[in-house]
Order: structure tokens, then C-alpha cells, then sequence
């Protein structure tokens, strides 16, 4: 049963498909970009903050990348725009703006 | 080739916890309710006095319970749990994931009435409720069939063909209460029948990392259902080649359903559970007396042998379907649309006539039988129209 995920596409007939639809594969969210569902984008002010590393593990998706023990800029390609990053930075060092995408400047290479 | 059977006698629900500690799953999660309580009770016992070393998880809830073992099926442990009535539904999410995750898990199910009126004592709506939720379904008659299907449960559900889960059926109170006598397989033959699980594909391999239940979109959902409808499918072959395999070990015979003196039967009651055993006393007694009458007791819910039963039914002149659950759809209970469909798909058309029967412990009685076959009689003989989906013992105005 197990197979390559990769030559599993929207053409497979049932009977090529894998169990339960079990996927053989880790790390597969990876590659799904949910930063699309955004309606709120967290903007990290590098001045303002301590490296206090207390937004990282609240994120829930982990798209607060760290770094020898720095935080680095946002997974935009992930990060839903929750604000819980917001909430928790002592210092303000974040922002929440409107709209899906990042400051022009921030945007990540997918 | 011999058979070694044991002689003794308990209750149904001890017989399904006897089962249980000769097969010795890995895990079981569960939530007690009345009337199945007993039989996480006496697995504990089992545990407790070092007699197996499954892992028992004292979980907060059905719901819990059912999810508990999809994760650890998913995990690679073979898994059980037992439950009734209200547990079963608060299962119901669940049991269609067990399923549509192709886990081979096995419920063991003490039939019980679902609320409401609340009330404690069996019928199958419970079991009728979780009908369309991909589970294999096998009913019992009696303390026996209890444990000759459980044990039959796991090589059923784990076969490759199959991979799915199992519920195997037995009424409450009337069955896992009574205490009648049973034989007994010798622990090393169960173990021996059942096996070391040993599954493919599961969650805990180092080094192969798998993801189970991920989100479908459209584009494959259908084919996957398609997909899990085949392996139901597939599950007729691989109940009947287990059940053969059974046979050999126990002397013991199972099949789709029984056939009572169905073989020249020009009158025949299609019923499942304890209340076959009242039909088949009744049955013959009407013998005796000249009346060619039979039983189609139906063991195997789902998958649904329709073919087979309209195969069974082909020469008979009528035939009494008894639901032990109303289904509140203006029509008539599960047995009497997909029976009735059935024969019909078949191109067997024969009279029917569709019962409502023992609703919450109401009492069936070999009287209630005789009284039934007399209708089909009249049906075939004199014209007399019977009432579609009478109910039998009620009490009413007309009959007061």
C-alpha cells in the first residue's frame, strides 16, 4: 500500500488511491500555503524588540522562526494572522495590519 | 479434525469479557453504561490479577472512548471497547472515522433502547442508529454466538481485504445477563485462530512517517468512500471464509444468517438477536400442528446479504420481517425496507408483512410468533390485508 504521495494527483482512480486516504509522507503541511487565509498580517518591529522569544511558542502554526536564540522575520507562507504573537509581545515590537499581505518589503520566497 | 470445547456457563457479557482476555488486545478504551458495564469491569478484573496485559483507559466519555481507540488502532495496537444504547450515540461521530480510517477496531455492542422514553432494556436502535456508519455489524442469538462472533471479529476486521471495523451485537439483558451454558475454546486455540496483529501501515514507525485522516478535498472524498464501500463489500467473502475457518476449530458452523427449517417453509419470520430463539420454539410447535413454518435468522447486518436472502426466500408464500427498532420514518424499520428492497432487486415477489416487535425489553413470546405466522396464513390464504408495521404487544384502545 504504501506509495509515492507525489504520483497521487486529481486524475487517480479509486483503486489507486491509498487506504483511508493515509498519507505517505511527512512534513506535508509544509507545502500547503494557509498564509492565503489571512485577513490580519503581524508586522515585526526589529528595533523595538528584546528578543524575549515569548511569541514564538504561542504561535500556533510555528511561524515564528528562531534562530541561535533570535527570533527571525515571520512565515508569511503559513501564518494565519491570528494576533496571538500581538497579544503576547511585551514591548510592542508587533503590529497587526490589515489585509493578507505584508509590507512589500517583508514578503518571504515561497 | 477434534474439537476441544470447555463446558461451562455465564452470562453473555461474561462470555464477550471471556473472549476478551483469551484474545488479549493491546488497548481498550472505555466508558461504562448499562447494560455492557460489566464487561470493562471484568476486563479490569483480568488486568488486575495479572491474567492479560492489555491497556485499559479509564476515558471520560463514549466520545472519548471511541477516539482514544481510533488513535491507538492508528497507532498499531489492536484495540477493543464495549458499549450500549447513549454510548453508542455519543460514539456516532467517531465510528464513522474508525471506518472511513480503515481501522480494523472491534466494539463489542449490548443491545439497549435509545432514549427516549429513557429506559435501560433492549432493542436495536442503538445498533440500527450506527447502521450507515461503515461498521461491520454481526447480532447474536444467545451467549454463544456472543463469543463465537467476537472471536471471529478481529480476523475479520484486520484482514487486508477488509480493513475495517467490526461491532459485534448481542441484546441486553435477555443475552449478556442470562446466564446459559456455552463451550468454551482453549485459550492457545483462540490465540492461535486470532493471531499476532500485525498491521502494515501504522503511525508508530520510526523512520516512516505517515499521516492518517488528513483533509480530503472533492476531488478525492468520492473515490475514497468509493474505496471503503469495496472493502465492505469484500467483507462478505471474508466473513464467510473466517466463519469456515471457525468451523474447523469449533464445530461451530456461522453463516450470513441461519436457516430454521427454512428448507420447505411456506411461512417464514426473517428476524436477529435473542427473540429468534421464541421464533424457533414457536416454529416448532406450529409443526406439530401441520403449519410448514420457518426462521431466517439473520447474523450478518452489514454488510447486507440480499442477495442471499432473497435466494433463501425465493419458494416461500409469505414472510413476517420483525424490527426490533421503530424508525420513525412513516414507513417501517431497517429489516423491513432493506428486506423488502432486496427481494424486490432480486425479482422475489412474495408477500411481506413488516412487524415492530420487543421496543425497550417489551416482552416476545412464542404466542406473539403463532399469532404472527396466523396473519401470514390469512394473508396467503384468505386474502386477509394485514396492517403495514403493526406493532406486537401493544396495548390499545381496539384490543381493551
Amino acid at each position: 500500500m504504501r506509495t509515492d504521495v507525489k504520483k497521487i494527483n486529481e486524475q487517480t482512480p479509486y483503486e489507486d488511491l491509498t487506504e483511508g486516504l493515509i498519507m505517505f509522507a511527512g512534513a506535508t503541511a509544509k507545502k500547503f500555503n494557509t498564509g492565503e487565509w489571512r485577513t490580519n498580517t503581524p508586522v515585526f518591529d526589529q528595533e523595538k524588540c528584546r528578543q524575549c522569544l515569548l511569541c514564538a511558542p504561542v504561535c500556533p502554526d510555528g511561524c515564528i522562526p528562531v534562530k541561535d536564540d533570535k527570533r527571525l522575520d515571520f512565515d508569511y507562507d503559513h501564518c494565519k494572522g491570528c494576533g496571538i504573537c500581538y497579544k503576547n509581545c511585551p514591548f510592542g515590537a508587533i503590529e497587526m495590519v490589515e489585509g493578507v499581505e505584508p509590507p512589500a518589503d517583508r514578503r518571504t520566497e515561497a | 479434525m477434534s474439537v476441544t470445547s470447555i463446558r461451562e456457563r455465564m452470562s453473555g457479557n461474561e462470555a464477550v469479557a471471556e473472549a476478551i482476555r483469551q484474545v488479549n488486545p493491546d488497548v481498550m478504551p472505555a466508558f461504562p453504561i448499562t447494560p455492557s458495564t460489566e464487561i470493562p469491569q471484568m476486563v479490569s478484573s483480568f488486568i488486575a490479577g495479572g491474567k492479560i496485559d492489555t491497556e485499559f483507559i479509564p476515558v471520560e466519555s463514549e466520545h472519548s472512548a471511541m477516539s482514544a481507540a481510533i488513535g491507538s488502532e492508528a497507532a498499531g495496537a489492536r484495540t477493543m471497547t464495549a458499549t450500549s444504547s447513549a454510548g453508542l450515540a455519543l460514539m456516532w461521530e467517531e465510528l464513522l472515522l474508525a471506518a472511513s480510517n480503515r481501522l480494523p477496531i472491534v466494539l463489542t455492542l449490548v443491545n439497549r433502547t435509545l432514549s427516549g422514553p429513557i429506559n435501560i432494556n433492549c432493542d436495536h436502535s442503538d445498533g440500527m442508529g450506527a447502521r450507515d456508519t461503515g461498521w461491520i455489524q454481526i447480532y447474536a442469538e444467545n451467549n454463544q454466538e456472543a463469543y463465537d462472533n467476537y472471536i471471529q471479529a478481529f480476523p475479520i476486521a484486520e484482514d487486508k481485504r477488509v480493513h475495517l471495523p467490526v461491532m459485534i451485537c448481542q441484546d441486553g439483558f435477555i443475552t449478556s445477563h442470562a446466564v446459559e451454558n456455552i463451550l468454551l475454546l482453549p485459550d492457545e486455540q483462540v490465540k492461535e485462530f486470532v493471531g499476532t496483529y500485525e498491521p502494515e501501515e501504522y503511525l508508530l514507525q520510526p523512520g516512516k512517517p505517515i499521516a492518517v485522516g488528513p483533509y480530503s478535498i472533492s476531488a478525492y472524498a468520492m473515490e475514497a468512500k468509493k474505496a471503503q464501500a469495496v472493502a465492505m463489500e469484500n467483507a462478505r467473502e471474508v466473513i464467510k471464509e473466517v466463519a469456515d475457518r471457525f468451523a474447523q476449530m469449533s464445530g461451530r458452523q456461522y453463516g450470513f444468517f441461519e436457516s430454521y427449517r427454512l428448507e420447505d417453509a411456506e411461512y417464514v419470520m426473517l428476524i436477529m438477536g435473542s427473540a429468534a430463539g421464541t421464533a424457533k420454539q414457536a416454529v416448532d410447535e406450529l409443526r406439530e400442528s401441520g403449519v410448514k413454518a420457518g426462521v431466517l435468522k439473520l447474523r450478518v447486518f452489514r454488510p447486507f446479504p440480499e442477495k442471499e436472502i432473497a435466494e433463501a426466500l425465493k419458494n416461500a408464500k409469505a414472510v413476517a420481517i420483525m424490527d426490533r427498532v421503530e424508525s420513525y420514518n412513516g414507513n417501517c424499520g431497517p429489516l423491513g425496507s432493506e428486506v423488502t428492497a432486496g427481494l424486490f432487486r432480486n425479482k422475489v415477489f412474495i408477500d411481506t408483512v413488516c412487524y415492530t416487535y420487543g421496543l425497550a425489553g417489551r416482552d416476545f413470546t412464542t404466542d406473539n410468533v403463532k399469532e404472527i405466522f396466523g396473519e401470514l396464513q390469512g394473508l396467503v390464504c384468505e386474502g386477509k390485508q394485514v396492517p403495514h408495521n403493526r406493532y406486537i404487544g401493544l396495548r390499545t384502545r381496539e384490543e381493551q
